[in-house]
């Protein structure tokens, strides 16, 4: 069966077309386009000039993920979107381009969570089978394992979320968007040597990240004003680098105590980091080593999935589609709130 | 103690060798017995002055994934926060063990040992006998909202008897100690193996906890509990509110943080906003 997937929750438009041949074989993906709407340094992404991108884009990039996949529209099954969560209006354009697909070609709908296509294109691509699941991304910071056909919540992001906390640091330090603000503060990270201090704010298997980036405005601030300050212990001239170094560090160790906190509340050694915040290499290696210290892996995948894409909503698209799940016309919605654990896990026993 | 992770079963046999015990406790004649492995501890069962007083050894080994300056910051604070916690509650009253020594530099504490089981492990328990023998849910559930209300009150007596709260109230960090008379003629079941939830309620591993007696902090510990009670025993999740109910007649102001866990509940469900 093939099925092709439509992503717009966020900046990044994505098409993807994915193929699972009889059951048991992994999945084929037959092609994985995506365009980003990229913003100018200092700024974020207001939700009517995203839609009004996506809106722009979405003819092209299906015709150009058919021409790629070589596939002909009798041979798609179903149309996947993005159902929520997310922005409304990006969610709202892709929505209706994948209706309008649905008409035209005459194919049945599947809506889709969004956190849970990142979960199962993951598992996919890893071979991770019953791993405990960490997804960061920009709107999203959830601890989730799997119970009894729902991917249930353990910890989350109690204010903002990492990637939230990234992108806005980012605006501080007035550092390109693009190919995405979280990529560039690592690049900077990796030349930062001193660790300032920071608030760390974990509450059993949730953490909070505003008054973190509240401290670390601060910081920079008061840097932009000094920017001859040294650090006490080293003597070491303080820059802009120690600021995204001190800040990785801190709400990576964060992120992977409230990880390793799940893990040992589950008893599960395997760990899959999915999300845009999950193709972070820093966050990747801390993760390992706790991984490492419990006897068990960590499975990650490249920005190709870790970043919002379509085949990861073809893919979990079509794992409902094949179960029987359909999206009537008069249902076919999108919602900015849908939790990871409203979705029913019919695939998976 | 913290009791947390039952070793995976396709796992070797926890060894002690990727984490030695600081040099105090490696001359020991009879070395400390690791007991389980938990997301920030290790547990080891020793003795403490005499041979027959047994006592929990917790160590905290640096984390090598953390930042060697925040690791410090991090392990000394918790140790601290954690004894001083502790022994705050033994004064209060609230049910915990005790506290015999600690060095906060090397990372670890030695506690009381509590017999015993935590309460994920005999509700799951519980929650299977019960599927086995086919009863129905929402059937003969006294036994298990017994619980829920001795969970609530051992909670109320912690936060508002101790001023403190918790940071990461799940159901790994709860005992259930057998009493004394339960252990000898536990034989005589009743139904469906309700012994199985019997005993006295025992609050450990203060690691995030902090003396705190704002209505915020109480009521996210109360959320934490919850959350992780739907998502660990999904199919006892109904019965929190048995548990609230004891709570919130534990201690005067307690009403007041049941208020507050609506607000906490509802900019929890908030984050579900953005992809």
């Amino acid at each position: 069966m093939i099925a092709i997937g439509l992503e717009g929750s966020a900046n990044k438009l994505g098409v993807g077309i994915i193929s699972h041949p009889s059951p048991g074989k992994p999945a084929q993906i037959l092609s994985n386009l995506r365009h980003t709407f990229v913003t100018p340094p200092g700024e974020g992404f207001l939700p009517k000039d995203t839609a009004k991108h996506h809106r722009s884009w979405v003819v092209q990039l299906v015709k150009q993920a058919m021409a790629e996949a070589k596939v002909m529209i009798k041979d798609v099954d179903c149309i996947c979107y993005t159902k929520g969560p997310g922005m409304g209006a990006p969610l709202q354009s892709v929505a209706v381009a994948a209706r309008m697909l649905a008409l035209l070609w005459e194919k049945e709908l599947v809506g889709v969570n969004h956190c849970v296509g990142h979960i199962e294109m993951g598992r996919e691509i890893t071979g991770a089978d019953n791993p405990v699941v960490l997804y960061v991304s920009g709107g999203n910071t959830q601890v989730i394992a799997y119970a009894e056909q729902r991917y249930r919540i353990f910890g989350e992001a109690l204010d903002i979320a990492v990637g939230n906390c990234l992108d806005r640091f980012a605006r501080t330090l007035e550092i390109s968007n693009d190919p995405a603000p979280g990529y560039n503060i690592e690049q900077l990270a990796k030349k930062g040597k001193v660790l300032l201090d920071l608030p760390y704010a974990v509450k059993g298997m949730d953490c909070s990240f505003a008054g973190i980036l509240s401290s670390i405005d601060v910081l920079a601030a008061e840097l932009k004003a000094n920017p001859e300050t040294k650090d006490p212990i080293t003597g070491e001239v303080i820059t802009t680098a120690d600021l995204c170094f001190t800040l990785q560090e801190t709400i990576y160790a964060m992120l992977v105590e409230i990880t390793e906190r799940a893990m040992a509340h589950v008893g599960s050694s395997q760990v899959l980091l999915v999300g845009g915040v999950g193709c972070n290499e820093r966050l990747q290696e801390m993760m390992g080593l706790m991984a490492a210290g419990r006897g068990g892996s960590i499975f990650a995948t490249d920005e190709r999935f870790c970043i919002d894409n379509g085949i990861m909503i073809a893919h979990a698209g079509l794992r409902a589609y094949e179960t029987g799940f359909r999206t009537p016309l008069e249902d076919s919605t999108c919602t900015q709130r849908f939790r990871t654990d409203e979705m029913f896990i019919k695939w998976r026993d | 103690m913290e009791i947390q992770a039952a070793p995976p079963a396709h796992q070797a046999p926890l060894s002690p060798s990727p984490h030695l015990l600081p040099p105090i406790f490696q001359s020991d004649t009879a070395p400390p017995q690791m007991i389980t492995q938990g997301a920030e501890a290790l547990l080891y069962r020793t003795t403490y002055l005499l041979p027959t007083l047994p006592c929990a050894l917790k160590y905290r080994p640096s984390k090598p994934y953390r930042h060697p300056i925040l690791d410090a910051r991090l392990t000394k604070h918790r140790i601290l926060s954690e004894a001083r916690v502790l022994v705050k509650c033994r004064r209060e009253g609230v049910p915990v063990p005790a506290v015999y020594a600690v060095d906060e530099r090397e990372g670890w504490v030695m506690l009381e040992w509590v017999e015993g089981e935590v309460v994920r492990v005999k509700v799951n328990e519980w929650l299977r006998r019960r599927k086995e023998l086919g009863v129905a849910e929402g059937v003969e559930e006294e036994v298990l909202k017994g619980l829920m209300g001795r969970i609530g009150r051992a909670i109320g007596r912690m936060h508002g008897g101790g001023g403190l709260c918790m940071g990461d109230l799940t159901t790994s960090n709860l005992m259930l100690r057998p009493k004394r008379e339960d252990t000898v003629n536990g034989e005589g079941s009743r139904n469906a193996g309700d012994e199985v939830l019997g005993g006295e309620i025992v609050l450990i591993d203060f690691g995030l906890a902090s003396q705190s007696s704002a209505d915020e902090d109480r009521a996210v510990d109360l959320y934490v509990l919850e959350r992780a009670f739907g998502s660990t025993h999904p199919r006892a999740e109904g019965l929190f509110s048995e548990l609230l109910g004891a709570y919130g007649t534990s201690f005067k102001g307690a009403n007041v943080v049941l208020k507050k866990l609506e607000e906490v509940r509802m900019r929890g469900r908030k984050r579900s906003m953005l992809g």
